[in-house]
């Protein structure tokens, strides 16, 4: 009889393993794969999204897209965005862990507020740095009279020459200290000895920095590059609330304007072209970064 | 004691000069909000920088007042809702790719996990007519749907990892005992799996606190509207009352400030977690 008892705790095995992974595969079945898949549906459709007449117009959707400038300047955009996320964000953050680091008394208190930023709703950041932008009331045109440069000051959002590096500003106020403890915790992990013998040998800081920190850092640092690469290609909420795209495009995202020409001008299916175009191109980062981090693994 | 030499005492000036500079630039929000908060309308317009002269709570009555408090309750019902479902789902998810190796369960992991590269505005359009076809739009159940369903891969994958790491032994002895598959997930890994429960709820609660586009396009009735849209709406009717917006807006944070400065560790390690995985 062993077989058929067997048989049947095997029986019942099934049943939870069904019964477990049901739930779980509703939703992300329901909504992210369906979802994505009908992102790509709705991309060779012209349809506005309110009315129920579609048209099949094939891939009609993406050649228009590759000839609208407005795409191209959403698309320069957000290459803006990875180029400073990389190139400010993680070098400030890194200086910022080291600085916590290092032996300076009240490393914890310090710690507790540079994170802060990372805790308010995007919605909470981009009304309080309207507000500190604003040309009238804002803290930036008050420091700015102080020190004697009141001409200057403009509306920095409103501005074309200004609202991108305003914008920039923000982002990056609020996602350092993220990365400050990615890379933080990163270092703790770099023993002391190390330093401890490069001291003896004579190294002085910066040579302890380039020859022992930086190199043993390099994983960490990929990673944070990975994702604030592919973050700042999806970016979509700070920009949307403080300049909503504007003045004229001039912070326009591949996100914000997918939001505009699906919901405000109801072209679905050509917002649903760029959804699709976004997410080819974070799908080919992601596993460039898979087969990079592995092909590393395999040395 | 050796003396420090002069040039460590200089750098270490240093350091405090720029931890200072960045001090000022990450607390000075919250300190602006706080002092404002206690402002009246014609006081910030003369005094908008400096602390308050005189306590003002106006700003927090016009706050707790009825349509703020809908708000701020849509926020906890979506999110406390929303984090619940995503702990039991992934859970037991979870439970079975680290028990189980079979290759169809392997193959389901890898699929969901592969879901931590959709990014989620690709999605939107879909799921906004999806929701109207089925009669959920406009509704606080029609967005935890979606909610859910973009933590499911994060949250799979941090708690597969942390389940296979538990020792086999626990779950074994409970085999021979003639445990059931679900009495030992119950009974002995989910009781053991605080931290990975701990870093899976910090993160999923504030995305879902603080999420925005999703709101935005699946809610239209003002009733139904969360703490994000609220606070945007408030700021549009309000342009002209800011230290009501300021407040509302640190009222908005409270809850997660406040799980911020008793469990500091908890909220950093479980922000930093989440996203790096996902």
């Amino acid at each position: 009889m062993v077989p058929t008892k067997r048989r049947a705790t095997n029986h019942k095995e099934i049943l939870f393993v069904v019964a477990a992974l049901v739930p779980g595969l509703l939703f992300y079945g329901v909504y992210n794969l369906y979802g994505i898949v009908m992102t790509f549906q709705y991309s060779t459709l012209d349809w506005t999204g309110i009315s129920q007449n579609t048209g099949f117009v094939g891939l009609s959707n993406y050649l228009k897209l590759f000839k609208d400038p407005m795409m191209g300047v959403a698309v320069k955009n957000n290459l803006i965005l990875m180029i400073t996320s990389i190139g400010i964000q993680l070098p400030f953050a890194l200086l910022l862990a080291l600085a916590l680091n290092s032996a300076i008394k009240g490393t914890k208190f310090f710690r507790t507020i540079f994170f802060l930023p990372m805790l308010f709703s995007t919605v909470a950041t981009g009304i309080m740095w309207q507000l500190f932008f604003d040309p009238m009331f804002g803290i930036l045109a008050y420091v700015m009279q102080q020190v004697g440069l009141g001409n200057y000051v403009i509306g920095f959002l409103a501005d074309v020459r200004t609202a991108m590096p305003s914008v920039l500003f923000v982002i990056c106020w609020q996602f350092i200290p993220f990365y400050m403890i990615i890379l933080k915790a990163g270092l703790t992990n770099i023993s002391t000895e190390l330093y401890e013998a490069a001291t003896i040998d004579g190294a002085n800081r910066w040579q302890a920095f380039w020859k022992i920190t930086l190199p043993l850092m390099g994983p960490t640092l990929r990673t944070s590059a990975v994702m604030s690469m592919v973050g700042s290609l999806k970016y979509f909420d700070l920009v949307y609330i403080m300049t909503g795209g504007g003045p004229s495009g001039a912070t326009e995202l591949m996100a914000t304007y997918m939001y505009k020409k699906g919901f405000v001008e109801f072209g679905m299916g050509y917002a649903s072209a760029i959804a699709g175009l976004m997410f080819i191109i974070c799908f080919i980062f992601a596993c460039v970064f898979l087969y990079v981090t592995r092909v590393r693994e395999a040395h | 004691m050796k003396k420090e030499p002069v040039s460590d005492k200089l750098f270490k000036a240093l350091i405090y000069a720029f931890c200072i500079v960045v001090l000022i630039l990450t607390g000075f929000p919250l300190l602006f909000l706080l002092f404002n908060s206690f402002k009246s309308l014609p006081e910030y317009m003369m005094n908008i920088w400096q602390p308050p002269k005189k306590l003002f709570f106006g700003n927090y009555k016009q706050v707790f007042a009825p349509t703020f408090l809908r708000y701020f309750i849509n926020s906890l019902i979506v999110s406390v809702s929303g984090v619940s479902l995503v702990i039991l789902v992934s859970s037991l998810m979870a439970f079975v790719f680290a028990k189980f190796n079979f290759r169809v369960t392997k193959g389901i992991f890898f699929l969901v996990i592969a879901g931590m590269m959709i990014p989620i505005h690709t999605t939107l359009i879909p799921i906004y007519s999806m929701s109207i076809n089925v009669g959920v739009y406009d509704t606080l159940f029609g967005l935890i749907g979606p909610y859910v369903s973009f933590n499911i891969p994060v949250s799979v994958f941090i708690m597969t990892q942390f389940f296979k790491e538990m020792p086999k032994e626990l779950d074994e002895a409970a085999m021979i005992d003639g445990g059931s598959l679900f009495l030992i997930y119950r009974k002995i890994v989910m009781p053991l799996s605080g931290p990975a429960v701990s870093t899976v709820g910090v993160y999923s609660f504030l995305t879902m606190w603080n999420e925005f586009v999703y709101a935005l396009v699946m809610i239209d009735t003002r009733s139904k509207k969360t703490l994000s849209l609220g606070i945007r709406d408030f700021y549009g009717f309000q342009t002209i009352n800011i230290p009501a917006v300021l407040t509302a807006i640190l009222v908005g944070s409270l809850p997660v400030l406040t799980f911020y400065f008793l469990a500091q560790d908890r909220v950093i390690n479980g922000l930093t977690q989440g996203a790096l995985k996902g």
